[in-house]
């Protein structure tokens, strides 16, 4: 794809993050923080080109670190995100 | 259909299922869900990534997926909440380093072809950005679990050094873009990075880490963003960039809830700004567990403000606790949640959820300080500047003009305290010389399960 329509969207998806994020309430700061941690792991999907593609070694090396480092980012911060979520009750049935 | 095209619709519906989440991360009651979509999307976009064509071998893969799932998932599941900021601090730091691995194994293309010099500055991008929050990260990681000191690290000087390094930086960029089969430029602009990072979190001092951490998130979605560019993939962008916008929102609420810009927090260190403090005069009332109990049986409010000292004392399930015995005694609590108590965003508020708190008893600053007047008691666990009075009424303060919760307002106010020492702003705290303060110094956990025994 051209830079141009990269740059396009580059700018839309900024403008839909400021709009999306300062909608989430302060509570929910931390979750918000490992979540969006998790979603910059998206970088695996690029690592899994470098790792899986026919290139020199040190690319397949670099390649195979970085799936390893952003899985890790995938994983643990979904999973994390949904530990904490799943803490956060209302006041009602919430006494356990 | 070419195999293209089916990758690429395929990212579009990751990409909508990414701002569903985020968007449903808007309400407490949808947050769940919102969580579970955006790793849907995840899912979808690493799965159909895996039939592009130019991905070979799988061995390679499989192996990264591996190690990457075994230690997140371990650490997902045993970090303790307390813990979080760290371990957000040190997955940032990865996420960092993930997209300068890809930048820089971008420069390695397998039809060999020369790429283009749009590319190659994207991949200079992705290096430095990555670089930097990775170095960066570790650090402010190292200042969280205390295994480096939390106090700001300034040197003579340090202004010019950090321009000097920022020359060398642009300068081996440029040359690096110019001469990208030169490994020394390359080698150059990593380690310029790193080094970068961690002079930029060196200055900043363990109270100003809600900042740092922000910023750092801001920076990996950044440095994906950059790879993605790099690597010409529409989702790195996509995602990457609601990250960075996401991580400079945190910031800039952070920033305003301490009221310094975000220039003034990078460079400045704290405590340095001059001005002759007041002397504070009066004197400091110490109380037993013993006569604080009869004051909170006869309140008919409570509220609590949180701080830094519950998360360090894990004194939060002792404070759930204190909440029941109170409401069972038909008192009202609430608790006040500063933005930036604790040392990450939101970090009281995960605390409190864990120890079964309902969210709904979380009352944000300006929810709480019109109506404070009316409390009974205010309980001060382990904050100090974000109660600080000072803070409203000396202008030589350096935490003059920082919103704070009004607890001197509040009839009366308990301060639960280890020792006289001032809080992390070195700065001294009115509070405890008002007339109706009272300190209750020790473990803020022992005095609170002294105060529950009593009401047993």
């Amino acid at each position: 794809m051209e830079p141009v329509y990269l740059t396009f969207i580059l700018m839309l998806s900024i403008f839909l993050g400021f709009e999306l994020i300062s909608k989430v309430p302060a509570t929910l700061h931390t979750p918000l923080m490992s979540g969006s941690n998790a979603i910059s792991g998206i970088t695996l999907v690029g690592a899994l080109v470098s790792a899986g593609g026919e290139h020199v070694q040190l690319a397949t090396i670099l390649g195979t670190a970085a799936v390893a480092l952003a899985t890790i980012n995938v994983v643990g911060g979904y999973m994390v995100t949904d530990r904490m979520l799943a803490m956060f009750k209302k006041k009602e049935g919430g006494k356990s | 259909m070419s195999m293209e095209l089916i990758i690429n619709l395929a990212y579009a519906v990751a990409a909508v299922l990414f701002v569903l989440g985020l968007k449903m991360l808007g309400s407490a009651a949808t947050a769940r869900k919102g969580n579970l979509l955006s790793a849907v999307g995840m899912l979808i976009a690493v799965v159909i990534t895996l039939l592009d064509q130019n991905i070979v071998g799988f061995q390679w893969i499989l192996l990264g997926l591996v190690i990457g799932a075994v230690i997140g998932a371990v650490t997902a599941r045993l970090v303790a909440m307390t813990k979080m900021p760290e371990m957000v601090a040190l997955f940032n730091g990865f996420g960092g380093l993930a997209s300068l691995t890809v930048g820089w194994a971008a420069l390695y293309p397998s039809d060999g072809q020369a790429l283009a010099t749009f590319t190659i500055v994207t991949i200079a991008l992705s290096i430095l950005i990555g670089g930097v929050t990775f170095t960066g990260s570790l650090l402010a990681w190292g200042k969280l679990s205390e295994a480096v000191s939390g106090r700001p690290f300034m040197f003579k000087g340090q202004a010019f050094v950090n321009s000097l390094i920022l020359v060398a930086i642009v300068g081996s960029t440029v040359m690096f873009c110019m001469d990208p089969t030169n490994t020394e430029y390359l080698y150059l602009v990593i380690a310029l990075s790193f080094l970068l990072g961690v002079m930029a979190v060196l200055p900043i001092g363990g109270a100003d880490m809600p900042v740092v951490i922000s910023l750092l998130n801001s920076y990996s979605g950044l440095a994906a963003c950059a790879a993605g560019f790099a690597i010409n993939n529409m989702i790195l962008i996509v995602a990457g960039s609601l990250v960075g916008a996401s991580g400079i929102i945190l910031t800039q609420i952070m920033c305003k809830a301490m009221n310094r810009s975000l220039s003034n927090v990078l460079f400045s260190g704290f405590g340095s700004v001059g001005g002759a403090a007041e002397k504070i005069e009066g004197e400091v009332k110490a109380m037993s567990s013993d006569d604080a109990y009869y004051i909170l049986e006869a309140a008919g409010s409570v509220v609590i403000v949180p701080g830094y000292g519950m998360a360090v004392a894990q004194a939060q399930h002792a404070v759930k606790e204190l909440q029941e015995l109170l409401e069972d005694n038909g008192t009202e609590v609430v608790y006040a949640i500063h933005p930036v108590a604790g040392r990450m965003p939101g970090h009281m508020n995960v605390l409190l959820a864990e120890a079964d708190v309902p969210y709904d008893l979380l009352l944000e600053m300006d929810e709480i300080n019109p109506r404070i007047e009316n409390f009974d008691v205010a309980i001060v666990i382990g904050a100090n500047d974000v109660v600080n009075p000072a803070a409203r009424e000396m202008k030589g303060s350096p935490i003059y003009g920082m919103p704070i919760i009004d607890v001197h307002k509040a009839r009366t106010t308990f301060v639960l305290k280890r020792s006289m020492a001032s809080g992390f702003a070195g700065v001294d705290n009115p509070l405890f010389f008002k007339e109706n303060t009272r300190m209750l110094f020790g473990d803020a956990k022992e005095t609170i399960t002294n105060l529950i025994r009593q009401f047993k």
